[in-house]
């Protein structure tokens, strides 16, 4: 076999990275490069390039290999999968970061891998590149490391230690699927490392009894992600799956990435289009779970069998099944329940309990505000408009959803 | 109009504010001022030298809007940030919210000017240029605002180490040696061309997934405006025009045959994989089953199996309910609150951790998640049933003299009895297993109790009890027991 180019190694082992919908590269320590070094964090990353699958371009999303012992059905990197294989160097991953950061291309490096020989073998060359690439090269800029499931304690301490962020992914929503899809992956281990991250992160924030700081640990948290589509646990199952990740490990993120096919499919797994409304769907359904106040259960009414309505998003299929609980007088109602109306975000929210303190709100106040009335119309009363009868008619989900597409002629 | 201001290309905030101050201490009107020096018809003189008597007080958030409202590319931007000065001095309404027209219009180029800044800091693409001490990059980028200026410290922090130049039509920021100086603008130079293009090229075409296909997103995020200066959107067609025959190809192609001796690889490592013992022989293989246990659902929401600790040869064994958050995470039982009030009476009574097996009757927390929190929930009689199995081991593999059970729970769990605790608190009953077990309370209950005369009166019995315990254990012979 000839020896392959920088470039081949790229093309292969960045088409392998790209199932992997983490891209963030916010939050996290202040830092930059006054003081020597190269490169700056802190507050909200950026987004610096986006190709047509929608997706960004943030960091530099890799795998060290993608030669891989475990057989997860859904993954192109599948020990049973054909696919051109390749490794890179540790240098070669470092010369990558470096040069994409000094061409203002990327924020830093997401490095993931298949595994090689063994987890704990795995995760330690990774920590190496973190490792060369803050010690050696200074480098301040963003790391994300995914860590390898069943990698030992003291390497995802060490991983912590040059990482911004780290991320083990849970893969699917239920652990009947991960035992059936991924046989090598255990759900309680990687649940234990989640554990792991969290308290380790809860130790570094805190202050030793002597004062002195602890060792830093990942200051931009944890996040993982789950395929949807695949096996088949509806979105209620997904999102409850959801509520116990965010409030035992306290994840950032959890990242929703509709199956897609993939070169060289496994037989298990069907080859369908990705269900990317879906996706979106679940997406929006995540944000009110965490800046909102829904619970899991609340959204699950507005659901159909589970599924979350594909026509109209989960909050406005929320209130259309609690209509008692409108019209809200936006000048005297809570945050809480100003937050529910649909066609408010949060920071309309914001604004309006910012503006009604020096006087009363009008109709029009709100449209300048930006808020979207024409969704928000049947939920609320102030002056200058009474939705009347609008909130209880029988067709006000019609108002919403797309109009029935008409079948296509062959 | 009677005056006239003509504002440079730099530092063009103080230069605004220092004009704004004078024209608002003589209660010039907004109409009398012609901010783009332009001259008009009628003639036109500078402001007066010196300030006139009134003071304007503005809030800071006036400041702040002004601070970003001044790079836009409008002309009108003085004329409007002065319109706003003269009317908060006046208390002319509120032209800083976004419920009044001239506030909003505010507001929105605020923004504008805000998402520029913004996208130079993404789309600012940097090609090496030869020689030199220090590694130098130089870039062309056309900004839709005077945003080059604001924009630079985001460089000036991210890239201390190399030398820069950033070329605008306006206005050109070079970074050398550390400092950051500012010179006019230029037409487009000509870079030398960099060999990492053609591997971002790459990464670019090589990291997009053609089976899903979102060019609204990518559009409304990466405005075409900005698409000449950047390297990678050339390649946009081509990928597009590729994606449908490729997910057609991946379609036919369809499930392959697995490589070659793949199933020998996973075979191999599942082999090394920690196997259940159906019937474990030792403690040891015991919990090495139960960290895999499956015998109900609690595994599917709890963290990991909390199997119980202490000394195998212990005399003495105490049971609790469950694992709480805290022990969940950690994996250890009797960590949490209640486990540390209980480890506190233990240490009084003359109980040695080491000297006792502490364990739960249930080995997985099960819990509702509320807000941040996950709310202990207590385990129903087919969970404490199912986990039984693992507490029968444990009692067969240790052989204690004396069993505490802490809790109902646990009471229900050792004896199979579901009475209710309060009359049999302090009595020792027959366990399942055919050894004594004295009955008593849980810490936790101790710790929800709200008056405190009765939290005293319960922390007193478990001492009670606990000291029981300790009776079945010889201390070791150099051990004083506290009073």
């Amino acid at each position: 076999m000839s020896r392959m180019t920088l470039q081949q190694k790229l093309a292969i082992l960045s088409d392998a990275a790209k199932y992997d919908a983490s891209c963030a590269s916010s939050g996290g320590e202040k830092r930059d490069s006054k003081q020597g070094g190269l490169g700056s964090s802190g507050g909200s990353g950026i987004c610096h390039a986006y190709t047509p699958d929608g997706r960004c371009i943030s960091l530099l999303k890799i795998l060290m290999t993608n030669f891989c012992i475990f057989d997860c059905a859904y993954c192109i990197n599948r020990v049973s999968s054909n696919v051109e294989r390749a490794r890179f160097s540790v240098d070669e991953v470092v010369t990558l970061t470096l040069e994409f950061y000094r061409r203002n291309y990327i924020e830093g490096l997401f490095l993931s891998s298949g595994i090689i020989r063994s987890p704990d073998q795995t995760m330690s060359d990774m920590v190496r590149i973190a490792r060369t690439l803050r010690e050696t090269h200074n480098f301040r800029g963003y790391i994300h490391l995914k860590t390898i499931p069943d990698a030992a304690p003291e390497l995802i301490r060490e991983a912590g230690l040059w990482a911004d962020r780290l991320s083990i992914n849970v893969e699917l929503p239920l652990d009947g699927s991960v035992r059936k899809f991924a046989p090598e992956k255990r759900p309680e281990t990687i649940r234990t490392v989640m554990a792991q991250v969290r308290l380790e992160g809860e130790a570094a924030k805190d202050k030793t009894h002597t004062g002195r700081k602890a060792q830093r640990f990942a200051p931009a948290g944890q996040s993982t992600q789950m395929i949807v589509g695949a096996d088949g646990a509806d979105d209620v199952a997904i999102l409850s799956s959801a509520t116990r990740l965010y409030t035992g490990y306290r994840l950032r993120r959890v990242y929703y990435s509709a199956f897609s096919p993939i070169p060289d499919a496994s037989a298990a797994l069907p080859l369908v289009k990705p269900p990317l409304m879906r996706e979106h769907r679940l997406y929006q359904a995540d944000w009110l779970l965490r800046f909102y106040g829904f619970s899991a259960a609340e959204i699950a009414t507005g659901t159909q069998k589970g599924h979350l309505d594909l026509d109209i998003d989960p909050k406005l299929a929320w209130a259309l099944q609690h209509r008692g609980q409108f019209p809200l007088d936006v000048n005297r109602a809570s945050r809480e329940m100003l937050l529910r109306v649909p066609g408010f975000g949060v920071r309309i929210v914001d604004k309006i309990i910012a503006a009604r303190r020096d006087r009363t709100l009008r109709f029009e106040d709100l449209t300048h505000m930006g808020a979207l009335m024409k969704k928000a119309r049947p939920f609320v009363s102030l002056p200058g408009w009474t939705p009347r009868g609008l909130i209880d008619s029988t067709n006000l989900r019609a108002r919403f959803a797309p109009p029935p597409e008409q079948l296509s002629l062959l | 109009m009677t005056y006239s201001i003509t504002l440079p290309e730099r530092n063009t905030l103080s230069a605004w504010r220092d004009a704004a101050r004078r024209a608002i201490s003589h209660r010039i009107a907004p109409g009398d001022i012609d901010w783009n020096g332009e001259g008009s018809l009628f003639a036109a003189g500078p402001l007066p030298d010196s300030s006139g008597p009134h003071e304007a007080r503005v809030p800071p958030a006036f400041l702040k809007l002004a601070g970003s409202v001044i790079w836009h590319a409008s002309p009108d931007r003085f004329a409007m940030l002065y319109e706003a000065l003269w009317r908060l001095d006046r208390q002319k309404g509120d032209p800083l919210s976004q419920a009044d027209p001239l506030g909003r219009k505010l507001y929105l180029m605020a923004k504008s000017v805000g998402r520029d800044i913004h996208k130079m800091h993404a789309f600012v693409r940097f090609r090496e240029l030869p020689g030199g001490q220090r590694r130098s990059f130089a870039a062309w980028f056309e900004p839709e605002h005077h945003t080059l200026e604001p924009g630079s410290a985001f460089f000036v922090k991210r890239f201390g180490d190399m030398d820069w130049l950033i070329a605008t039509p306006r206005l050109t920021a070079r970074f050398e040696d550390g400092r950051l100086s500012f010179a006019p603008g230029s037409a487009r130079p000509d870079l030398p061309e960099d060999a990492s293009e053609a591997l971002w090229a790459t990464y670019f075409t090589n990291i997009f997934n053609p089976a899903r296909i979102k060019l609204n997103a990518m559009r409304s995020e990466m405005p075409k405006k900005y698409w000449k200066n950047l390297p990678e959107t050339r390649l946009i067609p081509d990928m597009l025009a590729d994606a449908e025959a490729r997910v057609a190809r991946m379609r036919e192609a369809g499930a392959t045959k697995p490589r070659t001796g793949a199933a020998t690889v996973t075979a191999r490592y599942r082999a090394a994989m920690p196997q259940a013992d159906d019937i474990p022989t030792t403690l040891g293989e015991a919990r090495e089953a139960a960290l895999q246990c499956r015998r109900c659902n609690l595994c599917e929401a709890a963290t990991q199996t909390v199997w119980g600790e202490g000394t195998p040869h212990a005399q003495s064994m105490i049971v609790g309910e469950q694992p709480g958050d805290r022990e969940d995470l950690e994996g250890r039982p009797f960590i949490g609150p209640a486990g540390q009030l209980l480890r506190t009476i233990m240490a009084e009574t003359g109980n040695e951790p080491a000297s006792v097996w502490m364990t739960n009757a249930v080995k997985h927390f099960k819990f509702t998640p509320r807000g941040k929190q996950r709310l202990h929930k207590n385990p129903d009689k087919g969970e404490i049933d199912r986990c039984r199995w693992w507490l029968g081991l444990e009692l067969s593999f240790i052989r204690p003299r004396m069993t505490i059970a802490l809790g109902a729970s646990a009471a229900f769990a050792l004896t199979g009895d579901d009475r209710a605790l309060a009359a049999r608190r302090g009595t020792i009953e027959t366990g399942l297993h055919g050894g004594p077990v004295l009955i008593s309370w849980h810490p936790a209950y101790i710790l929800r109790l709200r008056n405190p005369q009765q939290q005293a009166e319960a922390r007193h019995e478990l001492s009670a009890d606990l000291r029981k315990l300790a009776m079945h254990h010889p201390p070791p012979a150099d051990h004083i027991m506290s009073a």
